[in-house]
């Protein structure tokens, strides 16, 4: 018989703008009651902004539901109140089992401890007793694969170790209801396969998950139910193939993208898809071939722009600003404007990465959006095979040994 | 509920908004009592002190972190509790004691000083650590749910380890002096609890409030010299007039030292309308602290 775990009724969440970006110095409070004296105890209306707006859901138990939508979109937020993290303006909700959130993969860890204190820090952080973590101790660290180091500080392992060791420790919690956040995108290619089948583990042993990703696979193959949130409410909710196949072709149909976000209904232009045009293939946002590429931005262009100033950048997952270009002068007219980047090569390690796009006007900031789907690359991995050698780039290179003439050094 | 949401105060108090303990819609009534209630911020204490003690192991984890990490990559490690003091102690008298001449109540100058340190070392440290504890773990806070007050409770309680080492070079100078340790030291550890409900008090204050205005760090090391000289460390009370000494014991610091003095040496007197005095607004900071910290807590994911 099935039961409900969550019974979530018209829950909401306003932020003050700019609150999530920083703390307040007493400075900028007596700044602004030096500006405007009255508006102080009196906040304006237009610094607020609903994060998450009316949202009411229902969820089963047992039930593993995919939560997709733009960056920004309120699917964070979601995964927050329901948490308990952050609490919400609105609405209310009921939970019924305990709750495990994975918003980010090794929260807690600390560099100065090693590897087997990290994991009894990060499991009593995520909220596995000492006996549990104990009992499991020889089942997480085989998963993450760093036995050999683990009583060698954090600080020396390389990132993708540390990520592991943290998968291990989240993978292995039990929970009743599990939230999910985009975690599976961190590792190689090999260790996200790894991850996945251990998230359909989980879900086949009856627990209700709510999973936040961008990678429409991970979807398809994991959930039943998917809820796609826009602006902050739910725009569709449904089967999976039903949701996810719209949800596709509103991201790779210029104009077939009713949906705009609720903050900028006044914007001048804005960034609505991008692709990689250049090898075609079904998958615009893998890059499956090593070899040259081509990536298209498509800005749509509402009111002229003269003199913009268009920035691109690439970040890895880690949020590590990888390339970055600025195009100045341009004059934009009115309708659909395609930016095309072509590239020799992509030569990246295999994982998720994100181009982050901006359009500046005279007058400022007119659009900046980070591109969703990520990009993804899969191309055949060249490099060393201990992950702590791997770096960053992925560079076929070749390695020719011969007796050169100049080997008659002199010896001292 | 739909409609209205647009006109919400950001601090609502909705009626669609059950309050908790409101009893459950009838409509597909669930077979169990929900884990918990979400619902947004309101007026009133929820205090939830179950929920603090079934998150015990973490808190046991929190400050074997603290610990941990505080003698990790320092040379000498636990031998910087005792220095601390005991440098502290050497300084004082030398200017208050051999130069100032201030009085002792009978005592030798360095038990008389180290008497006080041992407390005010702990509490200052207590007080600072606490403070910074919710800005420093902000990832954390931003990223899990566990009940917030576990974090300066934890840089309270980690700070009695390095108490506890301070303690045993004060034996030390016990022997050295030849004082023996009277029946009063069996009352120490309620003047102990005075200082740690008074650290984490405060702590519960400023940890919030740092949490919003990051300037809280700068007034700390200011704050911190000023209460210093306002309690009983490089002094004893009976040095402030008969008729200002209620006021002298506004300050709860100044029943834990006297209480430290008393208890660890038997000498002076009890302080007996004094302690009243600072157990009294010990617990109303205290009790005060936790309501503020647990309004505040709602939002300090948001803020911080």
């Amino acid at each position: 018989m099935s039961s409900t775990v969550i019974r979530a009724e018209g829950l909401g969440k306003q932020y003050r703008v700019g609150e999530r970006e920083g703390y307040l110095a007493l400075r900028d409070i007596l700044m602004r009651a030096l500006r405007s004296p009255l508006k102080v105890f009196r906040p304006a209306q237009s610094e607020l902004m609903w994060a998450l707006r009316d949202v009411s859901l229902q969820v089963e138990h047992g039930e593993v539901i995919g939560i997709i939508g733009r960056n920004g979109s309120g699917k964070t937020t979601l995964l927050k109140i329901l948490s308990r993290i952050t609490r919400p303006t609105t609405g209310s909700a009921e939970v019924y089992g305990s709750v495990r959130t994975l918003l980010e993969v090794g929260t807690g860890f600390h560099p100065e401890l090693t590897g087997r204190e990290n994991m009894y820090l990060s499991g009593a952080i995520l909220g596995m007793s000492r006996r549990e973590i104990e009992r499991k101790f020889d089942t997480i660290v085989a998963f993450s694969g760093v036995e050999r180091f683990i009583d060698t500080p954090l600080k020396h392992y390389s990132t993708g170790m540390q990520m592991r060791l943290a998968f291990a420790v989240a993978a292995h919690l039990e929970p009743d209801i599990l939230l999910v956040d985009e975690v599976l995108a961190v590792g190689d290619l090999e260790f996200q396969k790894k991850c996945l089948g251990k998230m359909e583990e989980v879900s086949g042993s009856g627990r209700t998950i709510l999973f936040v990703s961008h990678q429409m696979n991970q979807i398809r193959r994991l959930c039943k139910r998917v809820l796609w949130l826009e602006g902050g409410e739910i725009y569709k909710s449904g089967p999976t193939a039903a949701v996810l196949g719209e949800y596709e072709s509103a991201l790779t149909t210029p104009n077939g993208n009713a949906v705009r976000r609720a903050r900028q209904v006044n914007a001048k232009a804005r960034f609505v898809r991008w692709r990689i045009v250049e090898p075609a293939s079904k998958q615009e946002n893998v890059v499956a071939v090593s070899g040259s590429i081509t990536v298209q931005f498509s800005l749509e262009v509402y009111t002229s722009v003269q003199r913009g100033h268009h920035g691109i950048a690439l970040f890895d997952n880690d949020g590590q600003l990888l390339w970055g270009r600025a195009a100045e002068n341009l004059d934009l007219p009115i309708g659909v404007t395609e930016l095309a980047y072509s590239f020799p090569m992509m030569p990246l390690r295999p994982g998720v990465y994100t181009w982050r796009v901006t359009l500046y006007d005279e007058n400022g900031l007119v659009d900046r959006w980070d591109g969703v789907p990520e990009m993804i690359i899969a191309t055949e991995n060249y490099q060393h095979s201990r992950d702590e050698w791997c770096g960053i780039l992925n560079v076929p290179s070749r390695l020719d040994v011969r007796q050169s003439d100049s080997h008659r050094v002199n010896r001292p | 509920m739909t409609e209205k949401s647009e006109d919400m105060p950001q601090v609502a108090t909705v009626d669609s908004a059950p309050s908790v303990g409101a009893s459950l819609p009838a409509s597909a009534p669930p077979l169990q009592q929900p884990f918990y209630r979400i619902a947004p911020p309101e007026g009133f204490l929820d205090l939830n002190l179950r929920e603090v003690w079934d998150y015990k192991g973490l808190l046991y984890f929190l400050v074997w972190r603290d610990i941990k990490i505080r003698y990790k990559q320092t040379a000498i490690g636990a031998a910087w509790a005792i220095i601390q003091p005991f440098m502290t102690m050497v300084v004082f008298s030398l200017f208050f004691g051999k130069l100032a001449r201030m009085p002792s109540e009978g005592l030798p100058y360095p038990i008389f000083y180290y008497t006080a340190l041992l407390p005010w070392t702990y509490f200052s440290g207590a007080l600072q650590n606490a403070t910074n504890t919710i800005v420093e773990n902000q990832r954390v806070v931003t990223k899990v749910y566990f009940p917030r007050v576990i974090l300066p409770l934890s840089a309270v309680l980690s700070g009695l380890l390095d108490l506890g080492i301070s303690f045993l070079m004060f034996i030390v100078l016990m022997l050295y002096y030849r004082i023996h340790f009277a029946w009063t030291i069996l009352l120490l550890p309620s003047f102990l609890l005075l200082a740690v409900a008074t650290a984490l008090g405060v702590g519960l204050w400023l940890s919030a409030l740092n949490a919003i205005y990051r300037d809280v760090r700068y007034v700390m090391p200011f704050l911190l010299q000023l209460w210093m000289f306002a309690s009983p460390v490089a002094y004893p009370s009976s040095l402030v007039p008969e008729r200002w000494r209620w006021l002298f014991g506004l300050n709860p610091m100044t029943g834990v030292i006297e209480g430290f003095r008393w208890a660890l040496t038997g000498h002076g007197k009890p302080p007996g309308g004094l302690l009243l005095a600072s157990m009294g607004i010990a617990a109303v900071i205290f009790c005060a602290g936790l309501v503020y910290f647990q309004k505040m807590e709602t939002t300090i994911a948001d803020v911080v």
